[in-house]
């Protein structure tokens, strides 16, 4: 009897401490960087570009090349991503069907594929077979590849989450298939679906990979112009000053800034999905 | 084929997968009457009604045999337009499922999707439907409120009206006041009684007090088979069978 009660106490300090491991990793890694990367985030830090080999200088057409990146992998993914979470969701005869299996293999198959294989498909698909070259283009249709496993699941989740109860209503008062998914499922599933989407996007913010082989640049201080154009990224210039620095002591600052600067970024996107999440479960207790 | 008789079903049988729900049924259903469907937990009343505004459709693994007449037409005909046919053929469901906006969109969203813009027109219909639900004087100064901070009773009644918003002939309602305390269900009640003027009404219930006190018309369901069917005063006075007395006084069900 009372070693019974042993190993239960044993288990409860066991798994405490394997939870406390995963916090305390991240909240150190965070006050690690806010030491060190904090002193160096300035306003012109974020508003200027790199200058003298990149050993001083700011960042910003790093900012502002991931910003781009986001922005367009979210409108490349976001209307695919919704379009087929819709069709499996709704079409595909609730989740029984053969294709619906398939699919779901398929998506968690495409999960698992390693960021550098996107980029090579990218590197060969966007870049090359279709010559849209080293460019933002390439670049953001890429990540939106990477990043649809990821938007369809969770989307499909956000539908599957509607209540029944919505669609019933919607049939027995005449609707079309169309027109139950348009205005009794979709609009009750739009929070999900964005918060899904943030999520995915900040993941793919700090992908390197991918668009090292598709689009971003060393060093590009001029702002992209079009869609056409290469530009810098954060990760990629993180890795850059990390590995290639003319003068490692100068760049290690600046490094530590641009880190911080991306986790910042990434943070404030999922603070967005989490406001949004909040926000509508206030509105659906009317 | 008598006109009097709003639905007419023959020889229905349905299943779902290996399992058969319905078997070899037949009614008639008047019109402008109350029909009340009673039966024990399982008998298929709820697959019955579902199967007079095709909802079972949207089970994959449902099938349908036989015929069911709307007005002397088979409405598993394929040239049957199944959305017309809900429009026609309206339901109310077990639990009240307002939309989460609110009472004003919530009635407005048939006529929206039958294409009836807005405007005045639409106020009307609001109007005119949440006062057939008896539901207008506890509303008409809070339209915008959402439906979901009404009452239970209050939240059916506004799902009724929002059936006859689209202007239905015939208004299904599956076990409407199973959710509800008795002064909501006595309301409910009154609604159906006075519905059938303009409306059909179909209405499963387990309840019998509650078949008694509003059908002209009830039929005794028993693992899928109809095994009674007449005026309401006649069926619980003179029970036919001896299934329907033993549900009738309690001893099963």
């Amino acid at each position: 009897m009372r070693f019974r009660r042993v190993k239960s106490s044993i288990a409860l300090v066991v798994i405490r401490l394997s939870a406390l491991i995963m916090v305390g990793a991240g909240v150190l890694i965070f006050i690690y960087l806010t030491v060190k990367g904090s002193g160096v985030i300035s306003w012109p830090f974020l508003t200027e570009p790199p200058r003298q080999g990149m050993t001083s200088g700011g960042i910003f057409p790093a900012i502002f090349g991931t910003l781009c990146l986001m922005l367009l992998t979210l409108t490349f993914a976001l209307p695919v991503g919704v379009a087929s979470a819709i069709y499996f969701a709704e079409y595909t005869g609730r989740g029984r069907s053969h294709l619906n299996i398939l699919m779901r293999y398929a998506t968690s198959i495409l999960a698992g594929v390693p960021s550098i294989v996107y980029g090579l498909l990218g590197l060969s698909l966007f870049v090359l077979y279709m010559r849209f070259g080293f460019s933002l283009l390439s670049a953001s249709l890429t990540l939106s590849i990477l990043s649809l496993p990821v938007i369809i699941a969770a989307s499909e989740e956000a539908l599957r989450s509607v209540p029944d109860s919505y669609r019933e209503a919607a049939v027995a008062l005449g609707a079309t298939k169309w027109q139950m998914v348009r205005y009794a499922v979709l609009p009750y599933a739009v929070p999900g679906i964005i918060t899904s989407c943030i999520l995915a996007l900040s993941r793919a913010a700090g992908e390197t990979a991918p668009i090292l082989l598709t689009g971003a640049a060393y060093y590009h201080p001029r702002l992209p112009t079009s869609i056409f154009d290469q530009f810098m990224a954060l990760p990629f210039h993180i890795f850059a000053l990390a590995t290639q620095s003319v003068d490692p002591v100068k760049t290690r600052p600046i490094q530590f800034g641009a880190v911080l600067t991306l986790i910042m970024l990434v943070l404030g996107m999922n603070m967005v999905a989490i406001l949004i999440r909040i926000r509508q479960r206030r509105m659906a207790q009317g | 084929m008598s006109s009097e008789y709003k639905i007419e079903i023959r020889n229905l049988q349905v299943g779902f997968g290996k399992l058969m729900v319905i078997k070899n049924l037949n009614i008639n259903i008047m019109s402008n009457c109350v029909t009340a469907v009673m039966g024990p937990s399982g008998c298929g009343k709820s697959t019955l009604i579902r199967t007079i505004n095709r909802l079972n459709d949207l089970v994959p693994e449902c099938h349908v045999k036989g015929q069911v007449l709307l007005d002397g037409r088979d409405i598993y005909d394929p040239s049957m337009d199944v959305v017309e046919l809900r429009r026609r053929v309206g339901m109310v469901f077990q639990k009240p499922n307002p939309f989460p906006k609110s009472i004003y969109e919530n009635i407005a969203f048939g006529p929206r999707i039958h294409g009836i813009a807005g405007g005045n027109s639409l106020d009307e219909i609001v109007e005119r439907s949440l006062r057939a639900a008896a539901l207008w004087d506890e509303v008409k100064d809070r339209l915008d409120a959402p439906a979901l901070s009404l009452s239970g009773g209050q939240q059916q009644r506004l799902c009724i009206a929002r059936a006859l918003a689209v202007q239905p002939e015939v208004i299904l309602l599956d076990e409407p006041c199973s959710a509800l305390d008795p002064a909501a269900t006595a309301k409910i009640e009154s609604l159906m009684v006075s519905l059938k003027k303009d409306y059909t009404v179909i209405v499963v219930t387990h309840n019998m007090q509650q078949a008694a006190r509003v059908s002209d018309f009830t039929a005794f369901l028993y693992l899928g088979e109809l095994v009674e069917y007449g005026e309401t005063r006649r069926v619980f006075e003179n029970p036919s069978s001896k299934l329907t007395e033993d549900f009738i006084t309690g001893r099963f069900g």
